[in-house]
């Protein structure tokens, strides 16, 4: 098979040329020897079948983020026939450093100078015939959010794979010895690029005035970041429950009379195990779609380097930076997506802290619980305190986190970060991203979640003749001898119970209160109100909002951080957190004599 | 006298002289169009000492002052 590598620097548009290029058919696939996933597809250029793989952005070939160790490994395990550089055509006076880097591999190249159009728009000319000259390789303009010269890439790109019919290996020597390009930079710049010395206000220019306004700047953040939550979540909610509503109708007009010749046991494991299990997971598909094509708006808009320079001073301070606290709040809605947002880092180990922050956020399944139990307990004004507080505890403790947890992974890398000028996405770019990341989310997550929903299925219902999350299961059983340890908090066994069903979605908690009290509705929430005090509820309250991240959280952090350790770490350290700030508010509540 | 980036205030314009930075961080300055010979002009400053918003070529580029205090600047017109 023939193979393309699509390469260059950050913001030049390289996926959308990728986009434009392959259409919808890519998939995200794992290299050898590379820890992240590429994108790749396979097209039809000329007479041959061609993988076409979209490489990270990278500034300098030379560098050592984990961006650019990608890009060299996979250079120098996968031989290819050429290079495509994305270069970002207004911008070529930093820009064809790479270029002039890669011409060292000894790999035939074409070089595409894309966003023509905003080039022309500043002014900017460029003399392609020297450029081609001096870089040895043909030199195309391109505009590929508009799609103007794609088909003229596509014929040349096939005439290059008649000439190159070769998978060529790179002369790794290239990657050893230093650049000493500045020189040549400057004089290949000055020759073929000819661009006004000052640029003309822009409209991102004035755009930034108001929305980098020292004192406005944070008010309209947090204006705009409501805007995205709210239309992620008044779109991804009715959606979520219209799926929801369909998959129960599929459960009650197919499949339970088709399982209703099966063994009770094996019955109940289909339906009441898996089915149920892994449609509760699979209602979270609408949001995650619908907040990947909004955050795909904020992406490609520009806003969210913006977002980091508004709230730097603060998040600096906790080893994070703006786009961490963006995705926090993002979380409040539905962890899965803020975890998977929080692609938009470079460094692994900033993720990783923004990772184990997220899951504290709270989220609208815990909110249900909340809201639940809250209304059955407490009296209709301590309610909106009880709630309110939940939110600023979900907020502190979050912080606490990074702030405990910044020494271990917060790398030392600083701030440094392009503004690109604010841009409009195309509707064709959003549905396709929007498809690609729940298309991911269901693959890398599927198998991780399928067995949770067994595990937690089996413990509250083995053994089989005992009554389902009765105390005579292996639930039942844990919660008893694990009653020592949960009763400091002021929770008894069957609140334990409810909390090993929460782990599959916290929403189920409820559900599961319902079940395990042979009760629903409004007799659970009297039967709750009689069961437990305020402070006992209020222990229950802050040990859902804070213990494990639910099943789908957790198998989205083990699926992008690659990680057991960490995945570990995000379980074990959220359920010592909660088990901590019950006991103190538990213990300390009843010392206070409430 | 050595005058450092983060000493600029908006608006004013410079060239850049040398970069007090490790090899890392120097490579990925020059992929940014940080280099020494570069002019740049500053855009704003964030409150409460946070990043600062600087112009090089076409490039508009946020940093914090940290940073911009190991980038060593002659003022220019």
């Amino acid at each position: 098979m023939k193979r393309i590598a699509l390469l260059g620097m950050p913001n030049t548009g390289k996926s959308t040329l990728f986009n434009r290029l392959t259409g919808a058919g890519a998939r995200i696939g794992n290299w050898p020897g590379i820890t992240v996933d590429l994108l790749s597809a396979k097209v039809l250029l000329g007479d041959s079948l061609v993988e076409v793989v979209d490489l990270p952005g990278i500034y300098n070939l030379h560098g050592f983020s984990e961006d650019e160790l990608v890009v060299r490994r996979f250079l120098e395990a996968q031989p290819v026939n050429f290079l495509a550089v994305v270069l970002n055509a207004s911008q070529l006076d930093r820009q064809l450093a790479l270029p002039l880097q890669l011409k060292g591999l000894g790999i035939p190249m074409l070089v595409l100078l894309n966003m023509a159009d905003e080039a022309r728009h500043l002014g900017i000319r460029v003399d392609t015939a020297h450029l081609e000259q001096v870089l040895g390789a043909p030199v195309r303009l391109v505009s590929a959010k508009y799609g103007t010269g794609i088909e003229a890439v596509r014929q040349e790109l096939a005439g290059l794979l008649h000439a190159h019919p070769k998978l060529q290996r790179i002369d790794t020597r290239a990657f050893a010895e230093d650049d000493q390009i500045e020189r040549e930079l400057d004089a290949l710049v000055s020759r073929s690029v000819h661009a006004p010395v000052l640029i003309p206000p822009s409209a991102t220019d004035r755009l930034d005035r108001l929305l980098l306004h020292p004192w406005l700047g944070l008010p309209l953040f947090f204006g705009i970041m409501f805007g995205v939550f709210q239309t992620v979540y008044s779109l991804g909610a009715p959606l979520q429950d219209g799926m929801g509503w369909l998959l129960g109708h599929l459960k009650e007009a197919w499949i339970e009379p088709a399982a209703a010749g099966l063994p009770t046991g094996l019955r109940s494991f289909l339906m009441d195990g898996l089915y149920d299990g892994v449609g509760t997971v699979l209602t979270f598909l609408p949001i995650i779609a619908v907040f990947f094509v909004v955050m795909a708006v904020v992406e490609d808009s520009g806003y969210l380097a913006r977002a980091a320079f508004l709230v730097d001073a603060l998040m600096s301070r906790l080893g994070l930076d703006g786009r961490a606290f963006v995705m926090q709040l993002m979380g409040f809605g539905c962890n899965v997506p803020a975890i998977l947002g929080t692609r938009i880092m470079r460094s692994p180990s900033l993720r990783r802290l923004t990772m184990l922050m997220i899951p504290l956020s709270l989220c609208s399944a815990r909110l249900q619980v909340f809201l639940f139990i809250i209304t059955a307990v407490f009296a209709p004004r301590a309610a909106a305190v009880a709630l309110f507080s939940l939110y600023l505890m979900s907020f502190a403790l979050a912080f606490l986190t990074a702030f405990l947890w910044r020494g271990r992974f917060a790398g030392s890398e600083p701030l440094l970060l392009e503004l690109p000028p604010y841009r409009m996405p195309t509707f064709r770019f959003l549905v396709l991203e929007g498809w690609r990341a729940t298309l991911q989310f269901l693959r890398g997550a599927s198998g991780f979640i399928v067995l949770g929903v067994v595990l937690v299925w089996f413990l509250t219902h083995y053994p089989f003749d005992a009554a389902p999350a009765g105390p005579d299961t292996l639930a039942g059983r844990m919660a008893d001898f694990m009653a020592p340890v949960f009763s400091p908090l002021g929770l008894d066994s069957l609140l334990a119970i409810a909390l090993l069903f929460g782990f599959v979605a916290k929403e189920v908690v409820i559900g599961a209160l319902a079940v395990i009290y042979g009760a629903g509705g409004g007799e659970l929430a009297s039967l709750l109100a009689g069961r437990l005090d305020w402070v006992q509820a209020y222990s229950f309250l802050l040990f859902t909002l804070i213990y494990t991240p639910c099943l789908a959280t957790l198998s989205t952090i083990r699926q992008e951080s690659k990680s057991w350790p960490f995945t570990l770490l995000a379980l074990a350290w959220p359920l010592a957190l909660a088990w901590v700030a019950s006991f103190a508010f538990y213990q300390g509540a009843r010392a206070l004599g409430f | 006298m050595p005058l450092s980036l983060n000493q600029l205030a908006p608006a004013a314009i410079a060239v850049i002289h040398a970069l007090n930075v490790g090899q890392d961080l120097r490579r990925r300055m020059s992929g940014l169009g940080l280099r020494p010979g570069a002019r740049v002009q500053v855009i704003r400053t964030s409150p409460l000492n946070g990043p600062m918003q600087i112009r090089v070529g076409h490039t508009d580029l946020i940093l914090r002052r940290a940073e911009a205090a190991r980038i060593e600047v002659a003022a220019a017109g």
